[in-house]
């Protein structure tokens, strides 16, 4: 089987313009929605409380909500994570009091209402429940809890900033070193772009900004970059073998040529991330959805950002003219 | 002869392929149910004791599965966590202090894999449930306290050099401040000091036209003074988990000032942070019953001792001196008292702490002792919005509250000595951590959790479940698209594609790196993008075949060529993966780990393998066609 049985001639680079401006769109679309709405950065950046529960039957969020608020905890928001019997619990960092001593207040919180039923009912169901599973298992259950202290957020926020610097700076080292440095710069330029729009996703959506999306950011980074190197291997490979042909030519029979093998890898890696975005539960949700994004918009700007940013750097086949050191890896194979 | 391979990459392939085998073999077998024990404090288990929990647990019914006993201790395997709960309760009981009995999960491998070290993948906290505690330790009450230390030193070498001096002492923004009485020997109280004290910097300046000497502890002092109060914590917490009885804890510094503590199968997590970032102690000192109690409250408080509280509020005057110290314990246990029936500690002191007990009770029979209880809570100050303050280096700024209640203040009714017992405790809870706490020792300087993660044990196994069926329905997926769109050339990807999954998991195994939730995801993603080598190579043989070129020249051009575009895209995907593990925090490394092997994993398979299964189907003979 093979789709596109023809060797494809669209013109990606004559497109140039009408795609840089949709990313532009797109992009000062993101960076409104950014400066009005902003990020809505989860505990992991903010600091703050996360706790997670399970109750033996469904629960309403007004009730958790109510019974928060009568032991203080007024600044909780509550909402429903996954099913009507699993409750998320998130307090903001607090200025008094805000250590993680706090998970442990809301647990016995929510828990109290159970203790008070036992003490009414000795020899009632829940009694048995209780010694035989223990109080948790038999009225609320602690699935999972998150503290990030005022000290930690602020740092983790500085240091995922300095991730993604450090990453963008040791590809465009590498790229200089393997390519030239309008290569590198086209590829950093898509990275940023893939990044850029992916947040904006997130800060349009209102979707929350964790620890594991910054990972996702990082690993779309990693396969865009896999996607916009496929190509530019292709295009130097070109200027050295088509000896007539402008660069614009030249570019774009390269993306035409690697057009099926960028569609085919996008598909099999958006089937496996669909699959986690659909089963693999909320936790990791936003990972997923990051992912999910980030190649799409990945593969777009392999096509129609990086190449057209090597092009409007000027490069030209005297740039591309082999280098020695090509012959003697090519000896290396298996 | 082209597309032939020599006999020795077959060799390295069967080299990889067998051990990987042979290492992911264990996480078909799953775990078990177990129980660890081990030595309080490091005491060796003999096999004595093992005979002793045998007899003990067939007794009760509830006979292991299997049983190692190694120098981690005594590992119990059960058929069932009811059975594993019970013959918990059983051992805890009978054993005593002495012995930690801990819950844990033991791999149900066969002896053969385990003993030539082949073990399952080891899940971290967020599949197998646990908490990770990271903890600050407060560094400036460590400066703090050696800089009173140095107060005293240095009061008594003016003195012992007859210089006078004004006052000795701390200011608050951190130093030591030397006032002199006499201006003209300032310069012999600095050379004093500077000579008879190392660790210090002395400095002369002039304050409100008075010349003083400001002293700092220098760089290496300090530097030691926090590797000290470090290293010391971390022992004291470790004796605290022991106590709590964890299977497998981690307790280790994570740069300069913080330890980063992690409990798997944790659940009561109020306990476990409760019992570590306390900082508490006890000291005991006799009444003053001579000075009048209400002249005290009133305000005038004789000299030598000072007003306390004692639990219910009412003030008790107290000798200043301190008999002994929590340091002068050295074993406590909880127990119900048979007469009162009220929980108590029964505690053990040392040779020293017992001769001062000996004495002053024998002395003041008759007069009342009190025992302090001494506690020090300290956070972070944040301002409106919830950050910290900090100060000016950049430290958070920390409030310190410092809890003193006298527990109890009997009467001395006989010479006591080594042994005694406190009364007076509210609970069995609170006499049983208070006992851990005074077994387990104080901490070198106040610690603060600032960031804590637990996952409970129903969210890890779902975790675990989603994961494994992401995985399994992904791969599947993949298969059949491979197999759909390349037919042969499929298979072979998906031959590469299934070892790559059994290699990931054994350099999993064998490194036992920690396995978490985006870790698995990362295996997921790596299962994706596995495959894109093989379509690079098997695109670009179909365009050397629509090239005209001859089948086996077009199968040996296209894994040429596609070699270096393999090699530059995987390159870059490793610099991002690598990025991200020393930026990550435990998941996220988790998933770097993951994707790191992953990359090269699948290279191997991807180029070598599927080469070597092409050659073996289609090389060495004639092909008019080659259908891909």
């Amino acid at each position: 089987m093979e789709f596109l049985k023809r060797d494809t001639q669209f013109d990606f680079l004559g497109k140039r313009r009408l795609a840089g401006m949709i990313s532009l769109a797109l992009i000062a679309l993101g960076i409104a929605s950014l400066l009005v709405r902003g990020l809505n950065f989860g505990i992991d950046f903010s600091g703050g409380t996360l706790v997670e529960v399970s109750y033996k039957d469904s629960v309403t969020v007004e009730k958790v909500r109510e019974q928060l608020k009568s032991a203080r905890f007024d600044d909780a928001r509550v909402q429903y994570f996954g099913t009507s019997r699993d409750i998320l619990v998130r307090l903001p960092a607090r200025s008094v009091d805000n250590n993680a001593a706090i998970s442990s207040d809301i647990m016995e919180t929510l828990r109290l209402p159970f203790l008070e039923t036992l003490a009414e009912s000795p020899q009632g169901g829940l009694q048995q429940c209780v010694s035989e599973l223990g109080l948790g298992e038999c009225s609320v259950q602690m699935r999972r809890v998150e503290f990030v202290g005022p000290q930690v957020g602020g740092e983790l926020t500085e240091k995922g900033g300095l991730a993604m610097i450090y990453a963008l700076i040791g590809i465009l080292i590498y790229v200089a070193w393997r390519f030239e440095w309008r290569f590198a710069l086209g590829a950093v330029a898509a990275l940023v772009h893939d990044v850029l729009i992916t947040i904006s996703f997130f800060s349009l959506f209102g979707l929350e900004f964790s620890l594991p999306v910054l990972a996702a950011l990082l690993a779309v980074i990693g396969y865009s970059l896999n996607d916009t190197i496929v190509v530019f291997d292709r295009i130097r490979e070109n200027f050295r073998k088509m000896r007539k042909g402008r660069a614009v030519e030249v570019m774009n029979s390269s993306i035409n040529q690697t057009l099926r093998r960028t569609i085919l890898t996008s598909m099999t890696t958006l089937l496996v991330v669909a699959t986690l975005l659909l089963i693999g539960g909320e936790v990791i949700k936003g990972f997923s959805t990051a992912l999910f994004i980030g190649i799409l918009v990945g593969t777009y700007s392999s096509i129609f950002i990086a190449s057209p940013v090597v092009l409007g750097l000027g490069i030209s086949r005297e740039d591309m003219l082999p280098v020695k050191k090509e012959e003697a890896e090519a000896d290396g194979l298996p | 002869m082209l597309n032939h391979y020599p006999w020795w990459k077959w060799a390295v392939i069967a080299l990889v392929i067998v051990p990987g085998l042979f290492y992911a073999l264990p996480n078909l077998f799953g775990d078990d149910p177990g129980i660890q024990i081990r030595g309080v404090r490091g005491s060796a288990i003999e096999s004595a004791d093992f005979d002793r929990v045998r007899t003990l647990l067939s007794a009760a019914g509830l006979d292991p599965k299997g049983a190692v006993l190694d120098e981690d201790g005594l590992r119990l395997r059960f058929v069932s966590p009811e059975m594993q709960l019970k013959a918990r309760d059983v051992l805890q009981q009978e054993l005593g202090t002495q012995y930690t009995v801990a819950l844990t999960l033991l791999p149900d491998a066969p002896a053969w894999l385990t003993s030539a070290g082949a073990r399952p993948m080891y899940l971290g906290l967020d599949l197998r449930g646990g908490v990770h505690f990271l903890m600050e330790v407060d560094m400036a009450s460590v400066v703090r306290r050696a800089e009173d230390r140095y107060v005293t030193d240095i009061r008594t070498r003016l003195r012992e050099e007859k210089i006078r001096y004004e006052g000795v002492r701390r200011i608050p923004e951190g130093g030591i401040e030397v006032q002199l009485r006499e201006a003209d020997q300032i310069e012999l109280a600095q050379k004093t000091i500077r000579r008879e004290l190392q660790g210090l910097q002395v400095e002369q300046t002039d304050r409100n036209g008075a010349a003083v000497l400001v002293i700092r502890l220098n760089d290496s002092e300090r530097q030691e003074l926090s590797e000290f109060a470090l290293e010391q914590n971390i022992t004291s917490l470790r004796n605290r988990i022991d106590e709590l009885g964890v299977a497998e804890p981690v307790v280790q510094r994570q740069g300069n000032r913080r330890i980063v503590v992690q409990l798997p199968g944790v659940q009561d997590t109020a306990r476990a942070k409760r019992i570590l970032g306390r900082t508490a102690t006890l000291e005991t000192m006799l009444v003053d019953e001579e000075h009048s109690l209400d002249a005290a409250v009133a305000g005038k408080v004789p000299p030598g001792s000072r007003l306390y509280r004692l639990r219910d509020g009412r003030p008790i005057l107290l000798k200043k001196r301190v008999l002994y110290s929590g340091d002068n314990i050295i074993d406590a246990a909880a127990s119900i008292d048979s007469q009162s029936g009220g929980p108590i500690v029964s505690i053990t002191l040392d040779a020293m702490g017992a001769r001062v007990n000996q004495r002053v009770t024998g002395d003041n029979v008759g007069k009342r002792m009190a025992v302090l209880y001494i506690e020090i809570r300290s956070r972070v100050k944040t301002d409106a919005e919830g950050r910290p303050i900090l100060d000016y280096d950049g430290n958070a700024v920390r409030i310190k509250q410092r809890i003193e209640e006298v527990i109890t203040a009997p009467v001395i009714r006989d010479q006591l000595g080594k042994r005694f017992q406190i009364e007076g405790l509210d609970s069995v809870m609170e006499a049983r951590d208070l006992a851990l706490l005074l077994r387990a020792g104080s901490l070198a300087a106040p610690v603060e959790i600032i960031e804590e993660r637990t996952v409970g044990p129903s969210l890890g196994q779902a975790n675990i479940n989603r994961g494994f069926q992401s995985v399994m329905i992904g791969f599947a997926l993949v298969l059949v698209f491979m197999a759909f769109y390349y037919r042969v050339f499929g298979l072979f990807a998906n031959v590469a594609l299934t070892l790559n999954l059994v290699l990931l998991v054994a350099v999993l195994s064998m490194f036992q790196a920690t396995l978490t939730l985006p870790g698995v995801a990362g295996i997921v993603l790596t299962v994706g993008m596995a495959v894109d080598a093989n379509v690079l190579i098997f695109e670009r043989i179909r365009e050397e075949l629509r090239n005209a070129n001859s089948p086996q020249a077009s199968i040996h051009s296209g894994y040429e060529k596609a070699f270096s575009t393999i090699v530059d895209a995987n390159i870059t995907t490793l610099i991002a993966a690598i990025v991200l593990f020393n930026f990550g925090t435990g998941p996220i490394k988790g998933f770097a780990v993951t994707l790191s092997i992953g990359i090269i994993t699948s290279l191997f398979t991807a180029i070598f393998v599927t080469r070597g299964l092409v050659n073996l189907v289609y090389g060495g003979r004639r092909l008019h066609e080659l259908r891909i």
